[in-house]
């Protein structure tokens, strides 16, 4: 569990980043720091690992306070991801990904083969372990910080905007896969995106976040979705525009076809597991 | 030509005198700067009175350097370590603004990435700094190497031993030979010398060479779906 216990941070120039911030992210779940850029996402995850000191307030994981952990011995005990990726350029796959347990004092063989294994896991092709971060594509960079911040089994994934640079295709696609790792590998994961759908297709809890690190509105996705807490997160998540505004009309082979406000398709509603709740995004 | 076959064994010795002038002072300077430029990195306000202070000294003509360094150093004018030091500060002079420059090179994200992962600051810096600077580094470091071998030579007139007694011998005997044999053999040294350092380079920044793109990228991509 990381508890945010009224954390604020104002920059040494004056930027005051977040203001009053308090938050329980439950272990073993993913809870998505939703808001637009800018409004101080970045800083509360980097709390989480000492990246960042908050000018207030604490930040405790299984009641810890974190500022009583050696910087260094809390990151190598936190996976991080970053929005590029963050590989270490002249670095091979396979080393990079070795790092976290090398640093832990794991002998080099064993860290290679883990990080091979790691590989696999989240859907590298081994052939690429000795490349450089150069010679793979956007998508496979992002899998291969995944696979890094996963290298040493930790508990806690902080995961700053991970797939928001590569093309729409394949963010959802590491989307699905971030949910099915997920689903075996029970991490408590703190999730920053911009991505209202991304929120909603990954988050077990999402935090709409005002600028200045203010808290919106927390709730489930369903939550938010069905009760929206004012105005700023009702546009936020676009509830205003035709794209979640949905119509189903029965279909000549059974079913219902779904569209949106505008009359475009979405899918298809199966009278089987019918009702509305069918594709909440959970 | 009869004249230089004549006494190769003598430039031999020459070119070795020369080399154990310029190799210690054009390392010492690479070493020294190196922490100079990343401190110019670190405190953005120091990085000009820093880079542009020492890069001062090369406007020092050399021959008044040479002269004066005894008196601070209490060595003697022909000894070799006067003209090391003397070397040694015309090489960092110059390598200091390519070190700061290297070290500003080195992406922020992946500085970020390098603390986030738990890597120290002293383990940050040699694992993960040093060789991200490593080419624009070693660029500073050639254009060091040929200004170090070539400055050399000055020395000579101070009774210094190294190539440059070929031009001073030379002058004084009117040997046209020694004077072209010493022009020739600088050159060819720090041509050499050149070479080594690109290909230390090659070795030890395998990254930089592009490898050929295979269809493997686009299939491992798909094959995880
Ligand atoms: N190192 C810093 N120094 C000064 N201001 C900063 C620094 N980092 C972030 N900020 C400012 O703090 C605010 C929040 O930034 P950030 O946490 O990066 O937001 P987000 O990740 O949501 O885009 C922004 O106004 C940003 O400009
Ligand atoms: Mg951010």
């Amino acid at each position: 569990m990381i508890e945010f216990r009224q954390v604020s941070k104002t920059y040494p120039d004056g930027t005051a980043a977040v203001e009053d911030f308090s938050l329980t992210v439950p272990s073993h779940t993913t809870t998505v720091l939703l808001g637009s850029s800018g409004c101080g996402k970045t800083t509360l995850l980097r709390m989480v690992n000492r990246m960042v000191e908050p000018t207030a307030g604490s930040v405790r994981i299984d009641d810890v306070d974190v500022a009583t952990v050696r910087p260094v011995a809390l990151r190598r005990s936190i996976g991080y991801v970053m929005q590029n990726s963050g590989l270490m350029p002249h670095r091979r796959v396979v080393e990079d990904i070795a790092t976290v347990p090398r640093l832990n004092g794991v002998p080099r063989a064993e860290a290679r083969r883990r990080a091979m294994e790691l590989m696999e896991v989240v859907g590298l092709d081994p052939q690429l372990a000795r490349r450089h971060p150069g010679q793979l594509s956007g998508g496979q960079q992002q899998r291969v910080g995944v696979a890094r911040a996963l290298a040493d089994d930790p508990n806690i994934l902080l995961m700053d905007e991970p797939f928001g640079a590569v093309d729409p295709l394949v963010r959802l696609e590491l989307q699905r896969e971030l949910r099915r790792l997920q689903d075996d590998l029970r991490k408590t994961i703190v999730f920053v995106t911009h991505d209202i759908d991304e929120a909603l297709a990954l988050g077990d809890q999402i935090v709409v976040l005002r600028p200045g690190g203010r808290t919106a509105q927390v709730g489930t996705p369903r939550e938010l979705v069905e009760a929206p807490a004012d105005d700023f997160v009702s546009r936020f998540l676009g509830l205003g525009e035709g794209r979640r505004k949905l119509r189903a009309a029965p279909r000549p082979g059974g079913g219902q076809v779904v569209t949106d406000d505008a009359g475009r398709p979405l899918g298809v509603l199966d009278d089987a597991d019918g009702g509305p709740s069918a594709d909440a995004g959970e | 030509m009869e004249w230089i076959l004549e006494n190769l064994p003598h430039i031999l010795e020459l070119t070795l005198d020369h080399l154990l002038l310029s190799a210690p002072a054009v390392l010492a300077a690479f070493l020294l700067s190196l922490p100079l430029g990343r401190l110019a990195v670190r405190l953005p306000r120091l990085r000009e009175p820093l880079v542009g202070g020492i890069g001062l000294l090369y406007a020092i003509p050399s021959l008044p350097l040479f002269i004066v360094l005894p008196l601070i150093l209490g060595t003697s004018i022909r000894e070799p370590l006067n003209a090391v030091v003397a070397l040694t500060l015309f090489g960092l002079a110059l390598m200091v603004r390519s070190a700061a420059d290297a070290f500003g090179s080195v992406e922020e994200d992946v500085r970020l990435a390098a603390v986030a992962v738990g890597h120290s600051a002293g383990g940050r810096f040699l694992t993960v700094e040093l060789p991200l600077a490593g080419p624009a580094l070693l660029a500073g470091l050639r254009v060091v190497s040929v200004s170090t071998i070539s400055l050399v030579s000055v020395s000579a007139v101070l009774g210094v031993t190294s190539l440059g007694s070929l031009f001073t011998d030379g002058f004084e005997r009117g040997i046209v030979a020694a004077i072209v044999a010493g022009i020739v053999t600088t050159a060819a040294l720090a041509l050499v010398l050149d070479l080594l350092l690109v290909a230390l380079g090659r070795v030890l920044m395998p990254w930089r060479r592009p490898v050929p793109r295979r269809s493997a990228s686009r299939s491992a991509e798909k094959g995880a779906a």
